[in-house]
């Protein structure tokens, strides 16, 4: 506690607070403003005494306009989505059952199979990036949603397999031995019994990793490259840059409205996302 | 073994538990096996096999569409000359320090103020998040616009603050360059330690704060004698967690800088792409990424034994 007079309270927590908040938020503020500000407004030297920057008067849709006339935006809005849900999916499943296997079940080996996963976990993409085109190319996987759908889940399984190996040792043994005593077979125990129980975690471990697919670059700039497969990332990068020229304008609205659903989902789901991380570095 | 995910029997001792085991064991272990069996599919296929992949290619003169040679370690000796990857693994390294000690400094700090604010700590909390939530690439194309050469916002509030009298070209000088990045990396990456810093501060209990204060101790001790130890375990995870990733990292300097200028703010992963794929030497860009294994696998191994201590005490 910081004790003592109001002012030192100000001083010592409320002002650098507030500081770091306005800091963190600023880039996405003007994100905003950008994306509404006309270009006669925009392109004005940051010297010249009529920039300015904070607010526009007339605001206007014309750079969002630009994004779904002349833009494949909305298709890279469905790709994203698809293949954020596909990578989800499959990721939840493998992680889901490796979990339970190596939190619950005693095997020889489970332990260093545990570690495996979690070394698994703790390799970057960029690490594989360059292998791992070659091994899409040699499957034919290129340039389709397929090579983001199956080389996401190989950091979102670690990630889900952890987590849920955390949510599954928090839950008591005697639920299921009871019910296995009532005479359901181990399968059943797992999907009826524990699985509900375990919802929350799973919950948390969905969100988080649609949230790392929807965010992720590398592999979708190496792995796809006409124009109708990208995703909004890559899609935005690549076709509102022409060599040197930055189109401002669409580019802050193309950021703006890839980043709303994810912020959208955070806002709801904040708690999750926090044990999530929380629970992904403690284990 | 459940509570101990680290703890590895001996491959002999399992050999031998597989041939005395009981018919009922030797069912969970089928079931174990099954519900492992599409997660290890998976990862071998495309984690492990593109491994073993990437240290071949590394090894060869491979282009994209033309299957190579074996080329010895001519790759690597040939990085090693080559003063572009000399200055790439001075800036990574250079990024990776100066970006983690920030972090750590700005989150800490910001974790301490967040545990003393009564009201508004969820909104607070939520809020300084977003930066880690967003998709990286899009934020840091708000970064790269505020820091656009002619239109720069930093420059328009600096200067209106009085601090600068003529423009700063942050993304022009390689020094300036790389501060840049620097510092959108800390921006990035800082709510994540101080959120799991907040989380591991909010465990420990404030009777042993109020000891400390009754003996005696100024607020500045109590951090360095109670608090900091207490939440060192907390604070190794993180920051391995945070050095493994600005090590590799690849989205910030390949939309702010593209490695330039000059090919002076190049990582690993950015000077890698630059070669392996628009280049196409899938060979030379293979081991320019496999050149961040050696410091990767000692921070996992780090990382690792760290755990194990902490568990076996």
């Amino acid at each position: 506690m910081v004790s003592g007079a109001w002012w030192k309270r100000w001083l010592c927590l409320y002002l650098p607070l507030g500081a770091v908040v306005v800091l963190t938020l600023f880039p996405f503020y003007y994100m905003a403003v950008t994306a509404v500000r006309p270009d006669r407004e925009m392109y004005i030297p940051w010297n010249r005494p009529n920039f300015a920057p904070f607010w526009t008067m007339h605001p206007t849709l014309e750079h969002f306009a630009l994004l779904f006339e002349e833009t494949l935006f909305a298709r890279w809005l469905l790709n994203t989505l698809v293949i954020s849900l596909g990578s989800t999916i499959i990721s939840l499943f493998c992680g889901l059952l490796a979990a339970y296997a190596l939190a619950r079940l005693r095997f020889p080996g489970g332990g260093a199979m545990g570690t495996g996963i979690f070394v698994t976990y703790l390799v970057p993409q960029t690490l594989l990036f360059i292998p791992l085109g070659d091994v899409i190319r040699t499957f034919h996987l290129g340039d389709t949603p397929w090579a983001l759908i199956l080389t996401y889940p190989t950091f979102l399984i670690p990630f889900c397999t952890w987590l849920m190996m955390g949510y599954f040792r928090t839950i008591p043994r005697e639920l299921e031995e009871c019910a296995q005593i009532d005479g359901a077979s181990r399968i059943q125990a797992m999907v009826r019994i524990v699985f509900p129980v375990a919802m929350p975690g799973i919950l948390s471990a969905g969100i988080f990793a649609f949230t790392l697919s929807w965010n992720e670059f590398l592999y979708a700039l190496v792995f796809l490259s006409s124009a109708t497969q990208k995703t909004i990332p890559i899609g935005v990068v690549s076709e509102l840059v022409r060599g040197d020229t930055f189109f401002w304008g669409p580019l802050m609205a193309g950021a703006l409205l890839g980043s709303i659903p994810v912020a959208f989902i955070y806002s709801f789901f904040v708690e999750q996302y926090v044990s999530a991380m929380t629970g992904a570095v403690k284990g | 073994m459940s509570d101990r995910p680290f703890r590895t029997r001996g491959i002999a001792a399992s050999i031998r538990r597989l041939r005395t085991a009981r018919p009922s064991e030797r069912r969970e272990w089928l079931f174990a096996l099954a519900l492992l069996t599409p997660a290890c599919v998976m990862l071998a296929v495309f984690v492990a096999y593109p491994f073993g992949r990437g240290i071949w290619l590394s090894f060869s003169d491979t282009l994209i569409g033309r299957e190579g040679a074996f080329v010895g370690v001519s790759n690597f000796v040939k990085l090693w000359q080559d003063s572009i990857f000399q200055r790439t693994t001075q800036n990574t390294f250079i990024y990776t320090a100066i970006a983690t000690v920030l972090k750590l400094a700005l989150g800490m700090a910001v974790a301490l103020m967040l545990n003393m604010l009564i009201g508004f700590k969820r909104l607070l909390r939520a809020s300084m998040l977003l930066p880690w939530i967003i998709p990286t690439v899009l934020s840091t194309l708000a970064w790269k616009w505020m820091f656009d050469p002619t239109f720069s916002i930093v420059n328009w509030i600096l200067y209106h603050l009085g601090f600068i009298n003529v423009r700063v070209d942050w993304l022009g000088g390689p020094v300036a360059a790389m501060g840049s990045v620097i510092l959108v990396n800390a921006w990035r990456g800082m709510p994540f330690f101080a959120i799991t810093l907040l989380a591991g501060l909010q465990t420990i209990n404030p009777d042993i704060h109020e000891a400390a204060a009754i003996d005696g101790a100024s607020a500045w001790q109590r951090f360095w004698r109670v608090t900091w130890p207490l939440l060192m375990p907390v604070t190794m995870v993180v920051m391995l967690f945070s050095v493994i990733q600005t090590f590799a990292d690849f989205q910030l300097v390949y939309i702010l800088t593209g490695g330039g200028p000059a090919n002076s703010t190049h990582l690993f992963a950015t000077y890698a792409y630059q070669i392996g794929v628009q280049t196409g030497k899938l060979g030379e860009g293979a081991a320019t990424s496999l050149a961040m294994f050696p410091f990767l696998f000692l921070v996992v191994v780090f990382q690792l034994w760290y755990v194990r201590r902490g568990e076996a005490r």
